[in-house]
This record gives C-alpha cells, structure tokens and sequence, in this order.
C-alpha cells in the first residue's frame, strides 16, 4: 500500500481522470448550455460555446407547450413505485437464496439474470396485447408492474450480495430468541442490511427512472413519464434543438439532484464487497 | 423441567454421515459437556438438538415430549454462539430484551427483566452501548444475557470462551459454572478444550468422528477410559501411550500412564531415559523424555525438580496406575 507516488505521476493521473470525467460528462453539459441558447443559436455552425445570449425562453415554451410536472409526477409514481414493489418481492427471494440455498439456487440466479439478456423489443408485442386487453396501457399502474418485472432481477441480484455477507449466525441466533421468519426479516435481516438496500434502492429509481423502451411503447398521454416527454419534443415535424435540451434538462435535474445527495451511498453501493 | 433426550438421532450432509445413531441422556439441571477433537460433530450435535439443523433419522425429546419437527423458536432453548451472535444494530439492552419482545410480554415486565439480567452479568453500565463498543468479555456476557432471560428450558453453548483470550477464558469459564449454581438449568456446553470439559462439566460426553466414545463424569473419564481415545484425549499434558516391548511384559497392545503418575529420580528407577525438553511451570515441572527401549516419555515432577536438557533421568511408572489396552483399543 505503502507506495511512494512522484508528483509527475500524480499530476497525469489527475489530469487524465479529469479529461475522462470531462469527456463523459460533456454531453450533459452541451445539452444543459444549449436549452439557454435560441433555436438559431443552438443550429449554429461553428457553435459558442459560453458567448451567446442566454434565453430561459426554452423553458418558458417548453412548460406551456406540455405540462411538466404532471410527467414528473408519472416519474416519481413510476419510478419509486416499481423499486418498492421490486423491493418488497426480492427481500424474501434473496433472505431464501442467501440464507437456504437449494442445489437450484445458482440455476435460478443465473436465469433471472438471463431474462435481462433477452432484447426488450423481443416481448413487445405479447406485452403490449396483454396491456391492451387488461386495460393497462397508458396508464401508470401498468408501467410499475412492467417496471418492477424488468428491474426484478437486478434487485434480487444486489440485495443477495448484500445479505451474503451477513452472518448466517446471527439469523440463527433471532431463530432461537423466537422470532418467526417474517419478523426475523423485519427485525434482524433488514436493519442489517439498510446500506445494502439504499443502494439498490436509490440504483433502481434510476434505472426505472431513465427507462425509456417501455414508457414510451405503453404509454401516451395520462401516464407518460419524463422519459416521454423529452421524447415527443423529438418532432417529425423537424427537430428544436433547443427545446428539446430545456425538457432533457428538466427531465434529468430531479434525478441528477437525487444521484448528488446519494452518491456516497451509491458508489459503496456498486463497489460493495470488493474490497473487504 | 430441562431434560433432553436423543434416540438413536443421526445426520447426514449428503451421503457423507457425519454422525451415526447417537442415544444420549441429558437430566434436568445437568451441566453436559461434549468434548471431541474438531470435525467430531459436536457443534453439529448441538445444532440439532437445537432445532438449526434437521435430524436425519431419529428422535428428540425436550422435557418429555417430541420436538424432532419443531422450530427452533418453539423448543424453549437458549443458545451462545462462538462469535457471540449479537444484533449490531441494536443496544446491549435491545440484545437483551429481543427474545422477550419476541415472546410478547408486556414492557414493563421486559424492563424489569432486562434490567436483573444486566445486573446478575455485571452489564448497567453497558445497556446503552452498541456491541461494537464492547470488548469481548462483554459482548459474551451479553449473550448470556439474551440467553437467560427468557428462562429457557435449557441453554446451548457453541464454544462460547473460544473467541477470547486465556485469562478471560478462565474468568468466564468461572462465570458460567457460578450462573449454572444459580439457575440450575440444564447447560449442554460444546468445546474442544477438554480442560474446560473437566472444570465445568458434570457429565462429559466424548465425541469423535461423530460416535460417542464415552459418556460419564470428569473423574471416571479421567480414572478409567473406556478406550485408547479418551485415555488420550482426557487429562493434560496427554497420557503417555506406549507400544511394544514395554506394554507387551504387561499382556497388552499398549499400556498407558499418566505424567502425574510417573515418579522421577536422578539416581533409580525401572526406566532411563534422556531429558528431552523441560518446562518449569512453577509448582509442577513437566520432564519429556526419550526412554531407552519404550519411546518418548512426559512425567510431571514438583516445582524444584530441576533438570537440563540432555541429562540422563529415572522414571518410575506407578503400577496401579498402568491402564492397559487391546489390540482394537479397548480397555482391558
């Protein structure tokens, strides 16, 4: 560990890991400096990049045109909506695979995890005859079943790697105090677990947050979420640029805040158990 | 009531069996401890009786009746587990009060009881603390605690002192023999250490390769070994097992004596030998020594019996005390 690092080396590192960060986050901030340009501006060629006149008009446009926070409150719905139900389904299916593991256990992790390789477009059509003929397009409680069912799997993923590492002994020891499995679940395995499941937690509404396959193919109007609102700003009728970075920006700011406040948590999160 | 039996349990991972069918009696209040090398199945053993693993075959009675298919939770017992098994996101008296949370009682009697616990194990000051913020003592003594608080039928220790360093093995090992005085339950105690096994035991069970080798109190284990086994596992430092010539002029496979019952002398004695390794404890000196025609050899002599490695010694096994074995390891 004890390694002696030149200031040289220090300096490339950190200026390459700059450039890195830069390159990944540039996209963002394209999007983010072109919803405060014109239209003309943001088709402009060469483009300014900080030397333009800075419009809110974008948003203003952008908010009459279509109502922003009713597709944001389809998100929310959406989003936490299916991680919550995700989570209530997976705790007891990874309390079984983590704590009572049958000879199939390996089997049925790895199938659900192949469900995740199956390209989404491949059941569109089964899915989308099934919503129709139950009622369930458009509208929201559809999405958090759909969304539920295709973040399952990671959700049992992660939270099996989390409670793998919680000693068997002290379930057995709330086993033999006389705790039933629902309360040994509630009481013991769950505050035991509550970083582990954090990140999941805060890594689902992401992902379901981001989804965009789904929300756009079931939904149009009562239960579109972001994702379909930065859409349809996408027009055949010919593309405004700018426009379409203000609803980008405002779909991904909520989102964004939550990563910002969370990210110590996340990042345990996804590097959890790889260093002891 | 706290009596527990086993007929003719056994258990198997797989086709491996690691334990063949095993009758044994525990009456109430007794202090049994089951002692055996480790891989013998006594951690094995414990958990079955206490309902965390199945029985492959057999059957368990609890206070006379059968418990073979119950939960854990419904068999009345109390467990300590070798690393204490406390619930970290709780406070020592969280710890203490969560079987009697889990048994529904009222919060007041939890209080009440939760708070005689703490002050028979020395824990008031405590009950605020995370067990992180506990030493080891005191994280064990909180497991007793959550142990005896709910007034189990009988506790189950698996090696409870195994964790903690040789002084305050000794203290506790006191503690719990006193706390057995108090509560005259029935304790079933699994250790390795058979030091441990004669100190607090009233009854020691031998274990080894999952069969019981023998089952009876310190003294007759240490007195008349049934077989090869427990001579060589009881008693410290070890019998001293001696093939050959030596053991055949006593009609046996091999004879065994004790250190302590093999005198030693500078000037006579049956045996000679070359003092090997010495160590002074004090009040004994244990001689180990390279005897002509017989092997080595471990006598204890008093405190200032003193010799140097190297030295030519006597050794003068006590006749009464020869124990004799067969050719299958029995006692003869």
């Amino acid at each position: 560990m004890a390694r002696a690092i030149s200031t040289r080396r220090k300096l490339a590192f950190t200026a390459i890991g700059w450039l890195v960060g830069l390159v990944i986050f540039f996209p963002i901030l394209w999007t983010v400096l072109t919803s405060f340009k014109t239209e003309g501006e943001a088709i402009a060629s060469p483009p300014h990049f900080l030397f333009f006149d800075w419009t809110l008009q974008n948003y203003f446009e952008v908010q009459s045109r279509s109502n922003y926070f009713k597709h944001m409150w389809n998100s929310v719905v959406i989003s936490f909506g299916s991680t919550f139900i995700g989570l209530a389904i997976a705790i007891p299916a990874a309390w079984a695979m983590a704590f009572s593991p049958t000879k199939r256990t390996k089997d049925i992790m790895m199938w659900m995890l192949s469900t995740k390789m199956l390209p989404s477009v491949g059941v569109l059509v089964p899915i989308y005859l099934l919503f129709r003929d139950w009622g369930l397009l458009d509208t929201r409680l559809g999405l958090v079943i759909v969304l539920t069912m295709i973040n399952l799997p990671i959700i049992v993923w992660m939270l099996y790697t989390y409670f793998k590492e919680i000693p068997g002994e002290i379930l057995e020891a709330s086993r033999m105090d006389g705790a039933s499995l629902a309360k040994e679940i509630i009481y013991v395995l769950t505050p035991m677990a509550v970083p582990g499941i954090a990140s999941t937690l805060l890594l689902n509404i992401i992902l379901a947050w981001n989804e965009a396959f789904w929300t756009l193919n079931l939904s149009a109007a009562n239960a579109a979420p972001l994702s379909a609102f930065i859409a349809s700003y996408s027009s055949p009728e010919g593309l405004f640029w700018a426009k379409l970075s203000a609803a980008s920006t405002l779909a991904i700011a909520p989102i964004l805040i939550l990563g910002w406040f969370s990210q110590r948590q996340l990042v345990r999160g996804l590097t959890f158990g790889a260093v002891k | 009531m706290g009596s527990i039996t086993l007929e003719k349990v056994s258990k198997s991972f797989g086709t491996t069996k690691v334990i063949p069918e095993i009758d044994l009696e525990i009456a109430d209040g007794e202090f049994v401890v089951f002692v055996g090398p480790s891989g013998c199945g006594k951690s094995t053993l414990l958990r079955i009786i206490a309902g965390l693993e199945d029985a492959t075959s057999g059957a368990i009675h609890i206070d006379g009746r059968d418990a073979t298919r119950e939960a854990p939770a419904k068999r009345g017992l109390s467990m300590v587990f070798q690393s204490y098994a406390l619930y970290p996101h709780m406070s020592v008296y969280g710890n203490i009060a969560f079987p009697l949370k889990m048994a529904g009682e009222a919060k007041s009697t939890i209080d009440d009881k939760v708070r005689s616990a703490a002050g028979v194990l020395n824990l008031t000051d405590y009950l605020d603390r995370k067990p992180r913020q506990l030493s080891g003592g005191q994280r064990q003594r909180v497991a007793i605690g959550r142990a005896i608080v709910r007034q189990p039928k009988a506790f189950l220790f698996d090696e409870p002192l195994s964790n903690l360093d040789a002084a305050l093995r000794v203290n506790m090992r006191l503690e719990i023999s006193e706390l057995h005085h108090q509560l005259k339950t029935t304790m079933v105690y699994v250790t390795h250490d058979q030091v441990e096994a004669m100190t607090m035991a009233d009854k020691i069970v031998v274990l080894n390769a999952g069969r019981i080798e023998q089952v009876g109190s310190p003294l007759d284990l240490y007195r008349s070994p049934k077989n090869l086994f427990v001579a060589g596992f009881i008693g410290s430092p070890k019998m001293n097992l001696i093939a050959g010539a030596a053991a055949a002029k006593e009609n046996a496979t091999t004879i065994g004596a004790r250190p302590e019952h093999i005198g030693l002398s500078k000037t006579e004695g049956p045996w000679q030998g070359t003092v090997t390794v010495v160590e002074h404890l004090g009040a004994d000196t244990f001689v180990h020594a390279d005897v002509d025609d017989v092997g080595p050899v471990t006598a204890r002599a008093p405190g200032e019996f003193l010799v140097k490695h190297g030295e030519r010694v006597f050794l003068t096994p006590d006749a009464e005390k020869i124990y004799r074995f067969g050719a299958d390891g029995d006692a003869l």
